[in-house]
């Protein structure tokens, strides 16, 4: 599978060539994260300082939230990291294809938590008039989960990248032509964002309307189809064609932006409760 | 390819990585000399060095406008400067030094000197620091863009205070840009400094020598790992806060704005929590340069090791827990008043202790008065005295009359002048010889020592009283009857006088890197590992990564000779069975991320005054220049950050022969 396969037994908890064990990439990654907990600490309390003592004239967020919506995505978010999980323990045992699949299905389910903010951005922009400059409440509430999402995002991409390195040849003289798979690669997946989020909006839209899935399907099912037929073309496109530079040695990688994406979840299990929730304790 | 590249002068052997058929694009660059080696270099001893070079000459550039500052307040209503241009003046005077002079010069050092002090063949990731060089360039750009750009210089202050920093303050539409362009220059250098850190915390942790616990680093090193802590989790903050400025002032959110809601008290919050820990972020490096100095020529071991350690850490965590204290005048109430009071006080304690640290180490020393000792016992006397000036700050009542007054500008100096720069000017004579195999002259040093020394008390001094007897900072001028006018002249003459102190320093190193006095290896007889290989550096800094048996690794070596000598004998055969040293190949990618980076933040902060000027020049309305030229700059950055993941890892090997390195010490 890999052309590193063969360069002997790997030990994932110990690096022997640092002074602790630990890999570099895992202990930069740890302490980039600790930053990113002030960071996000940060936003926290700003939102929190004026949710509890909301000025006056800041619109009650009960009248905007769809908690069945908000826990919908957060389950999605929290499924997203076990296909991570399960995509890092792929490559440390040098498995490629599941890792790709599973890296696969992190970006969809991503995408899908971005969709579900997508929606609720619009929504309460268009119907609850809830905006950047509406009030103190709007501003902290787009600009904490506006970040939240960034780093989602970015998180996506980071993901597409890492699965078109995946089909770095193990040859280094085959570098142009990878590259051009790479940049196909990377259309697709585009176009695959475009048509799910088409999808996912649609979904949650009808849903949210009550009119159930019969309705969805059909009304949508041209975009349903493309989105399918797309993810088949993605596959059809990651069949394997010659050894690969990607394995267990490159398992590190894969790990450290494992450990970026459950974060990000971790961050979200702050920010649901305290964003969300927080609104529907009754106070004496 | 691989033949026409020149031989580096301190290697004996030199075998590339296999020439594999590789396109163009992976192909790293492998110049070894010329303009392309230093754009393209990840060597931690040639980044250091441009951060030196850059961070020295933005010195030059705040202690100019420092000048223009003293020079306007030299008499009674002055009218040099405009109250417009001074306010610019003071704003860009701190955030130069403090951001573009003393954090990237103490970076030079973490980059230059820590990786040999842990007997390192680089930091943990080259690359990546090369990329945080490039950065911080970016950054310092961005901040001084004003000085040509129709934006103007921001006139906020260093400490940004809502609402001063919101669209409502800014009066003209031109002037509006220079604060977000401020905004933007701070948040990119806050980039560079986590990504700097980051690094410098793996490589400490991580490339420790064999034999090297943590309890035998050397002082600098623990400082810088405090220092890259600190940094990694105080930048934040600011980050946040500069959002949110960021977002009141372009997309009309009400975070710091009064008539929705906002409480520009959460800006102090946010900023002194950032702000705090830099106080220290600036001050520890300066302890680490003058824990390895003082016991170089005091001929001692340092004076309680342990506790010299325990207490750096001490201070950085207490650093986080004082940051209120810059807010005693707000008004917070007399329980956060009183505690913060407190927490201030108490990190005197961990201060004074290395302060009787260093004491310890002189005690029956036997002191060699070289220049590098003479600027760290100056430190020890002007940080002590800033120190104490500071104790009576954290005392809540005392700084109500003493809040932003000159006695507070006094203190600051004290401890960033006195403190920082002193420490640093020091580290600098002290590893000249290491960096460029050249000593300062002694004449020329002490002498740029005494100017320094005195020029910076002539000015500093008299502004104690000038405080105590009530006068504001940052105002521009002030009436002839207020008793101030004797103290500032004095101090303006003295800012003079340091500066010709400083001018005679540069001169004087200059000269010496061209024609200064040749040295030999470990010309101070040294204690730290550095010193053990030859000067200047060879890229790979050690022939046989060293063996560490005990503080003052190289004090050791030099004591138990042939002991060390088999060891060595027996690594560097092992290392030749390894296939020699991996070296890393140079990059392009740094450069070019970092460009993306600069072109994105520059127009995303300026794209009005782009567009405005460009319709100035053109002479027809133009708009979304600026937004495109942030696009492009964004898509130039994910270029080279895809390329850069994927170019390989590169390298070449080397096989150091023991003739190498006895040339090399043996050429002086």
């Amino acid at each position: 599978m890999s052309s590193h396969a063969a360069a002997g037994h790997i030990d994932h908890h110990h690096d022997a060539t640092t002074t602790t064990g630990i890999p570099h990439k895992k202990l930069f990654m740890w302490a980039f994260l600790a930053s990113d907990c002030m960071f996000f600490g940060s936003l926290i309390a700003t939102h929190l300082i004026y949710r509890l003592h909301p000025p006056a004239g800041t619109p009650d967020p009960r009248d905007l939230f769809s908690i069945e919506l908000t826990s919908g995505s957060t389950f999605i978010l929290l499924m997203s990291s076990l296909l991570m999980a399960l995509a890092v323990n792929s490559i440390q045992k040098g498995n490629v294809a599941t890792t790709r699949k599973m890296l696969i299905g992190t970006i969809i389910f991503g995408l899908i938590f971005l969709g579900g903010q997508v929606y609720e951005f619009n929504h309460f922009v268009h119907v609850g008039g809830l905006t950047l400059n509406s009030s103190v409440f709007g501003s902290t509430f787009y600009t904490l989960t506006g970040t939240h999402g960034t780093h989602v995002a970015i998180g996506v991409l980071w993901l597409v990248l890492m699965y078109i390195r995946t089909f770095k040849p193990a040859d280094e003289s085959n570098g142009q032509g990878w590259i051009l798979k790479g940049v196909f690669h990377f259309i697709a997946f585009t176009a695959l964002t475009v048509l799910s989020m088409y999808t996912i909006l649609a979904l949650i839209h009808v849903l949210q309307e009550g009119h159930g899935w019969g309705y969805y399907f059909s009304h949508h099912y041209l975009s349903f189809g493309g989105s399918i037929i797309l993810l088949g073309v993605l596959f059809a496109f990651a069949r394997q064609s010659g050894p690969v530079d990607f394995g267990e040695a490159q398992a590190i990688d894969v790990e450290s932006m494992g450990l970026y994406w459950h974060f990000v979840d971790i961050v979200w299990i702050v920010i649901f409760p305290v964003v969300y929730l927080l609104e529907y304790i009754v106070l004496a | 390819m691989d033949q026409s590249i020149p031989k580096n002068d301190f290697i004996g052997h030199e075998e590339h990585a296999p020439a594999a058929k590789r396109s163009f694009l992976f192909a790293r660059p492998d110049h070894k000399t010329g303009i392309v080696s230093w754009l393209t270099t990840v060597d931690h001893k040639r980044i250091g060095f441009l951060y030196g070079i850059t961070s020295l000459f933005f010195f030059l550039v705040g202690g100019a406008e420092a000048l223009l500052i003293r020079t306007q307040l030299a008499f009674p209503n002055s009218t040099f400067l405009t109250a417009q241009t001074y306010n610019e003046m003071f704003t860009m005077h701190a955030t130069t030094m403090i951001f573009l002079a003393v954090m990237p010069l103490s970076a030079a050092f973490f980059n230059y000197i820590m990786p040999l002090q842990i007997g390192a063949r680089d930091v943990a990731f080259p690359r990546l620091n090369g990329f945080a060089y490039w950065v911080f360039l970016a950054g310092a750009i961005i901040l001084n863009v004003g000085f040509i750009a129709k934006s103007g210089l921001p006139d906020v202050g260093w400490f940004g205070y809502a609402p001063m920093t919101a669209k409502a303050f800014s009066s003209e539409f031109v002037g509006d840009m220079s604060t977000d362009l401020w905004v933007m220059g701070l948040q990119v250098l806050g980039v560079s400094s986590i990504i700097g850190s980051l690094n410098f915390l793996v490589t400490i942790i991580n490339m420790r020598a064999p034999g090297l616990t943590m309890m035998r680093l050397p002082v600098f090193t623990w400082m810088t790992l405090f220092t890259a802590f600190l940094i990694i989790l105080s930048f934040p903050a600011i980050t946040i806060a500069l959002v949110e400025v960021m977002m009141d002032r372009n997309f009309g959110t009400h975070f710091f704005e009064v008539s929705g809601g906002g409480l520009p008290i959460l800006w102090q919050h946010l900023f002194w929590v950032f702000g705090h820990p830099e106080v220290y972020i600036l001050i520890l490096p300066a302890m680490g340069v003058i824990s390895e100095i003082l016991p170089c020529f005091a001929r001692k071991p340092l004076f309680g090791y342990p506790i010299v350690v325990f207490s750096g850490a001490v201070i950085g965590f207490l650093g986080f827990g004082v940051w209120s204290h810059h807010m005693f005048t707000t008004g917070m109430g007399t329980v956060a008043t009183a505690a913060f009071a407190l927490a201030t006080m108490a990190i005197a304690v961990p201060t004074g202790v290395k302060i009787f640290n260093w004491i310890g180490t002189l005690w029956k020393g036997h002191l060699m008065m070289r220049t590098p000792m003479m600027f760290a016992l100056g430190f020890v006397w002007m940080f002590m005295f800033g120190g104490f000036s500071g104790i009576m700050h954290s005392a809540a009542p005392a700084d109500a009359q003493q809040q932003d007054s000159y006695f507070v500008v006094a203190h600051f100096h004290y401890v960033l002048i006195g403190g920082s720069i002193f420490a640093l000017l020091a580290g600098i004579h002290y590893w000249f010889p290491l960096m460029f195999g050249r000593k300062v002259s002694e004449f020329w040093g002490k002498l740029s020592f005494w100017v320094i020394f005195a020029g910076f008390n002539i000015t500093f001094f008299p502004m104690h009283f000038l405080g105590l007897n009530g006068m504001p900072r940052r105002t521009f001028t002030y009436d002839g009857n207020m008793g101030w006018n004797s103290g500032n002249l004095i101090a303006t003459i003295g800012a003079f006088i340091l500066g010709i102190g400083i001018a005679v320093y540069f001169v004087v190193m200059v000269y010496t890197y061209f024609k200064g006095q040749k040295v030999g290896r470990d010309p101070w007889d040294a204690r730290t590992l550095e010193w053990s290989i030859p000067n200047p550096p060879p890229a790979h800094n050690f022939d046989v990564t060293p063996k560490v048996h005990a503080r003052d690794a190289f004090w050791y070596e030099k004591n138990n000779k042939a002991e060390v000598e088999a060891e060595k004998a027996k690594q560097a055969a092992d290392d030749e069975a390894h296939g020699g040293i991996h070296m890393p190949s140079n990059s392009w990618f740094p450069i070019i991320t970092a460009a993306g980076f600069l072109i994105g933040a520059l127009f995303f902060a300026g794209h009005n005054t782009f567009d405005h000027t460009m319709s100035d020049l053109l002479g027809k309305d133009i708009h979304g220049w600026g937004v495109m030229g942030a696009i492009i700059g964004g898509v130039i950055m994910f270029f080279g950050a895809w390329m850069w993941s994927v170019e390989g890892p590169g390298g070449y090997h080397l096989h150091p022969t023991k003739a190498d390195g006895d040339d090399a010490a043996s050429s002086h």
